[in-house]
């Protein structure tokens, strides 16, 4: 297994909510992006960001690893949500912030932080 | 890309389809508003439902004839 596909595996099974993501929560680089980040600000998400334009192979592993072939990706705990339209419905009828108390706990919205983590550069 | 080529891929994907549109949202030929409604999603989860979606239409999402991708997806029920 490559170095970049175990930072990636890492990310997924490590972070509470990670978001593979075209651009930064500062810098959003895609509509699709940006739609699934707000719902998960909306829902009070804590969220883990990855920039997949930072390096094309960073794509690559990913879409290999959740067999899931477009960007943004949302995962809770480990397991693949979806992407935008999925994460903006499950948004609309409360089952996101529901599958985040159940997964995070109900006082999931206590220690939701914003953060980027880049791939490329060694933790 | 025509919508065309598009409906028709979902169309030999889903041939028991209630409902199957596809928009050109911008105009451009590349970005997409997708909607399927089947019985075959009644029982399904949402995921699975977006994934057999992405794979009917998976040779142009993976040449990049599809920029962007909205799917909608119903049952029947």
């Amino acid at each position: 297994m490559s170095e970049l596909r175990e930072r990636i595996q890492d990310v997924i099974e490590n972070e509470p909510v990670a978001l593979f993501m075209k651009g930064t929560p500062q810098l959003v680089m895609c509509g699709n992006s940006d739609r699934a980040l707000r719902a998960l600000r909306e829902a009070g998400s804590p969220v883990t960001a990855v920039d997949i334009l930072a390096n094309p192979a960073i794509r690559q592993e990913l879409s290999a690893i959740s067999g899931w072939p477009t960007i943004p990706q949302v995962f809770v705990k480990g397991e693949l949500v979806g992407g935008a339209d999925i994460v903006e419905e499950l948004a609309a009828d409360g089952e996101l912030e529901r599958t985040l108390a159940d997964k995070l706990g109900a006082d999931y919205r206590a220690s939701a932080a914003e953060r980027t983590v880049s791939l490329l550069t060694p933790a | 890309m025509a919508t065309e080529p598009l409906q028709s891929l979902l169309q030999q994907a889903f041939p028991d389809a209630t409902e199957l549109s596809v928009e050109d949202r911008t105009g451009g030929g590349d970005h997409f508003q997708v909607t399927v409604a089947t019985p075959r999603f009644n029982e399904l989860p949402l995921l699975e439902q977006h994934r057999l979606v992405n794979e009917a239409l998976a040779a142009p999402l993976r040449d990049g004839t599809i920029h962007e991708l909205r799917i909608k997806t119903k049952g029947t029920e």
